[in-house]
């Protein structure tokens, strides 16, 4: 039995302690925010923040996360109540497809909360981990630097 | 079978009062050959819509509109992350005058909307949003609305006016009556009158507004469901094993390498297709690592070295295009001959999500949720693969990850029919990232010659094109699931490929942009295409690929494209002459002047030739390029600016800034299309600079985010700028494929402003940049 704390509720879940913890999520627990991208850590699609660290779930261990609060896209906001960061996403028009905007916004989320006031370099260099392939790159640098801003505020 | 609507088709219908099959079937409606959309997959597939799809030549095929005023509409075009739900529903909304959020829109399930073949090809605006199908359905709608209050109310039809769903005397706002209660809950009855007059774009208050999409707050606070999301009652996952080398084949399975592995359900083989069933994912892709597949060796596969080459020595399947028989005459009179050739590399939709779908079958009956862009198209082959009748095969579209074409969407919905038909429950599956990347149908790999005589004067008075392309399956169409791998390992082949002559060109069609915009274009006398060159030829060899091949967001248009703007630009420096200029001197349809004019102005176009004066040959160098096209040669007019930092020490080039003008005929949502006009242009930039399929002597080695080189979100982006000529007198043109169309051509053609260097092929990678600096005179 595995222990997880995610979005500040408790699950005990009968799991491989290997299993990755994006299956966990996405399919143990039904959530919608971390998405399986590659499964190898390269394209941020999975990132979830633990310990105020955007990591990649599809290559976390369940076990070595177990007991440590976890946070998902859905922790950070809702539709009534938008994240700073989701809100700008919202405003800017910053999606197409849309199944990147999860690690988009995790590592985004992370970084400018250790990083408040960011410049825009720091930002590209923050996001150099993170791929679009409909490359809405501009509306989402665009809302994250927006963002952060409002969370600095 | 029973239909399984989503939530809220069923509470619409449920509002409504019946249930859709029921509505149509008891329309009484009289099937006819209807234009739904079928412009592309007429040419390519033949034959129709699909039995069973609602007739579209039917008002109530495409709207329904509820007792309580609810006004649900249906679509045969689909939400691929483009915005095109949002447009559609704004459209219905404006001619319906409505406010955007009373409309509820419904897209492509095959119990509900109507056969428009796939959603692809920017064919989703032209299909929907000119004279005929969703916009012309809501017209005729409105039009009997009118004629229905002026009975009910005993006023004329031109003294009434429409807002929020009740007309009104225009006289005496007392004297009004809603939608719903002139329509009572019944259906209209009516065939779409294609004279019903459009709402003029002069009166737009929805149509043509910034409206925000309304999926984007599902999708940044993780409520969206992706058709990763679906969940079923009991359903169990799936992993597939694919072949280790091209053309391997299945010698044996040893069930039993597997059999002690937990939640291991089933191990399932057809032909060469292999898969395995487990209770969970993690699961699943142990069993699928773990099972012993003995395979036999491959077919071997061309040198990648050598790979342009080769391909220009295979049997081809010939497409001429035009021929104004005199091209090599013109050519030995020409005052100078200048050749080129250009190099497009098979390259992949790498789509960010690996695809996945989730399929129900049941004894002779299947449920599929699919990111495919045509559901009927996968309900016919879905049930060739099954073995079913295609009446029973439900097929309902979920949004996938972006797909800029064939991705492994069709193929992946075969995995997960062929894995559910084995253990009888629910099954879904997701693609591993080699899976989807090794075995998806890239986009076609190109070799383009380019000839061209100048007179004394430095004019164009002959051009000739030719180019080869490899080709193997491509959408799977009505009846070909061998297009696909999984169609093809489960014992299906795909198109036939056979050499064969040209034949003389039977009518104008640059549907690959394989003309340049330069041509005149007389195929049987009469000048259809954009500009002045008389002595023209254009002709295309296909030939057989080792790969998977399929559309390629602006399949070949981007890569002829890249050939004639490149080329059009050697041809402009020959002569010294201002790319600009030379093209205008060239070019003679107003609308792609227009945006060659504009997006100069915007970008504050220097009138000089190539390259930039005064840039020395090493360290850092700047430049500008531009590109034009009109895409398709008639769907959406674009050009573009680029300006390129080049550092001549590296090879490194980064883009600085694009300037962009598109004409697209009625804008429907500007910011919409701005959205599609930067991340077009800066997929094109990824492409130009990065993207390239790899392979060694038995298989694909881009495998994954390390061996196929995509931009990050975060690199050092350009600015870009579009400029939009809205005409709404116009007919609506497609606009997700026009920016990306141009963006290889005008960066070679910046970098050639600042070095001097030309590159012809495809990535500009910094050993190909260095090497044509080493190369310059």
């Amino acid at each position: 039995m595995i222990t997880l704390k995610v979005n500040g509720r408790t699950h005990t879940l009968d799991l491989d302690p290997a299993t990755p913890l994006l299956y966990a999520l996405s399919d143990d627990l039904e959530l919608r925010g971390p998405k399986f991208g590659c499964g190898l850590g390269q394209c941020g699609a999975c990132t979830v923040i633990v310990k105020g660290q955007a990591i990649r779930s599809c290559i976390t261990p369940v076990k070595s996360v177990e007991g440590a609060e976890i946070t998902t896209l859905e922790g950070l906001g809702t539709i009534e109540k938008p994240h700073p960061l989701q809100k700008a996403f919202i405003e800017d028009q910053a999606a197409q497809c849309g199944f990147c905007v999860n690690g988009v916004i995790m590592t985004a989320k992370a970084f400018l909360d250790k990083n408040p006031k960011p410049s825009e370099q720091e930002i590209q260099q923050a996001m150099s981990g993170v791929l679009c392939r409909c490359f809405t790159n501009v509306r989402m640098l665009r809302a994250i630097q927006r963002a952060g801003q409002e969370m600095a505020r | 079978m029973k239909p399984v609507l989503n939530c809220d088709a069923r509470s619409a219908l449920h509002r409504a009062g019946f249930s859709r099959r029921t509505f149509l079937k008891t329309s009484g409606a009289l099937i006819v050959t209807f234009n739904a959309g079928w412009k592309n997959a007429e040419a390519q597939f033949g034959g129709g819509p699909s039995a069973g799809s609602p007739p579209a030549n039917q008002v109530d095929s495409w709207l329904a509109i509820a007792a309580d005023g609810s006004v649900t509409a249906y679509s045969g075009k689909e939400e691929l992350g483009q915005g095109i739900a949002t447009v559609q529903q704004q459209l219905v909304a404006e001619e319906l005058s409505l406010p955007f959020d009373r409309v509820k829109l419904i897209y492509c399930d095959t119990a509900l909307t109507p056969d428009q073949a796939y959603t692809s090809g920017s064919q989703s605006h032209p299909a929907n949003f000119n004279r005929n199908n969703l916009a012309q359905a809501c017209a005729t709608a409105r039009e009997a609305l009118f004629k229905l209050a002026s009975e009910r109310l005993g006023i004329p039809a031109d003294q009434l006016s429409a807002a929020n769903g009740v007309i009104t005397a225009k006289s005496n706002a007392s004297k009004k009556v809603s939608y719903g209660e002139l329509l009572g809950g019944k259906k209209f009855t009516l065939t779409v009158n294609t004279a019903a007059k459009r709402k003029p774009a002069s009166e737009w208050t929805v149509l043509g507004k910034p409206i925000p999409r309304p999926d984007l707050a599902p999708l940044v606070t993780g409520r969206f469901e992706f058709v990763h999301n679906v969940r079923l009652p009991g359903m169990l996952h799936g992993k597939v094993v694919r072949p280790p080398a091209v053309g391997a084949t299945v010698m044996s399975v040893d069930e039993s390498s597997v059999k002690d592995l937990p939640g291991v359900v089933k191990v399932v083989v057809k032909k060469n297709f292999v898969g395995v069933v487990a209770q969970k994912p993690w699961q699943a892709l142990q069993a699928a690592n773990k099972l012993k597949v003995t395979w036999s060796p491959g077919a071997g596969l061309p040198s990648h070295a050598d790979f342009y080459e080769h391909v220009r020595k295979q049997p081809a399947r010939d497409n001429l295009m035009v021929d104004s028989k005199d091209v090599e005459q013109k050519l030995g009179e020409a005052t100078t001959v200048l050749k080129a050739t250009y190099l497009h590399p098979y390259q992949m939709h790498g789509s960010m999500g690996s695809s996945c779908a989730v399929a129900d079958v049941q004894g002779d009956r299947a449920t599929i949720y699919s990111p495919t862009q045509g559901v009927w198209y996968q309900k016919t082959t879905a049930a060739m693969v099954l073995g079913i009748k295609p009446d029973n095969v439900h097929v309902i579209f979920r949004r996938g990850s972006g797909c800029y074409g064939l991705n492994g969407a069709d193929t992946v919905t075969y995995d997960a029919a062929l894995l559910s038909q084995a253990v009888g429950k629910p099954v879904r599956v997701q693609l591993s990232r080699k899976d989807e990347m090794a075995w998806e149908n890239y986009g076609n790999a190109f070799v383009m010659d380019e000839r061209a005589g100048l007179d004394a004067q430095g004019n164009i008075i002959a051009w000739d094109h030719e180019s080869w392309s490899p080709t193997l399956g491509n959408r799977p169409g009505p009846r070909t699931p061998g297009n696909v791998i999984t169609g093809y390992l489960a014992g299906f082949e795909p198109d036939a490929f056979a050499p064969r002559p040209a034949a003389e060109p039977r009518g104008y069609n640059n549907g690959s942009n394989g003309i340049p915009s330069y041509f005149a274009g007389a195929v049987g006398g009469t000048p259809r295409g954009t500009g002045t060159v008389k002595s023209e030829r254009a002709l295309a060899h296909i030939v057989a690929s080792p790969f998977w091949t399929g559309p390629l967001r602006s399949p070949a248009r981007l890569q002829n494209t890249f050939a004639h703007e490149g080329f059009l630009d050697e041809l402009a420096a020959h002569v010294k002459a201002d790319p600009v200029a030379y093209r205008l001197r060239h070019l003679r349809d107003p609308r792609l002047i227009a945006v060659v004019k504009e997006v100069a102005k915007a970008a504050n176009w220097e009138t000089r030739p190539s390259p930039r004066p005064g840039n020395r040959k090493t360290g850092t160098a700047i430049g500008r390029g531009m590109a034009c096209v009109l895409y398709e040669g008639d769907n959406g007019y674009s050009a573009l600016v680029a300006e390129v930092e080049v550092d001549q020490d590296t090879g490194k080039v980064s883009a600085k800034r694009f300037v962009v003008c598109n004409d697209v005929g009625p804008v429907s949502n500007p910011n919409g299309l701005r959205n599609q006009i930067e991340g077009g242009a800066l997929q094109g930039l990824s492409r130009a600079l990065g993207e390239e399929v790899t392979w060694d002597d038995q298989k694909v080695t881009s495998i994954d985010w390390r061996t196929y080189h995509t931009l990050p979100l975060g690199f050092d982006v350009p600015k870009i700028e579009a400029v939009l000529l809205d005409r709404p007198e116009e007919e609506a043109t497609g606009a997700g494929e026009t920016s990306i169309t141009l963006v290889a051509a005008a960066l070679g053609n910046a970098i050639f402003d600042a070095t001097g260097a030309r590159l012809r092929q495809i990535p500009f990678t910094p050993e190909r940049v260095k090497a044509a600096l080493a190369a310059r005179a």
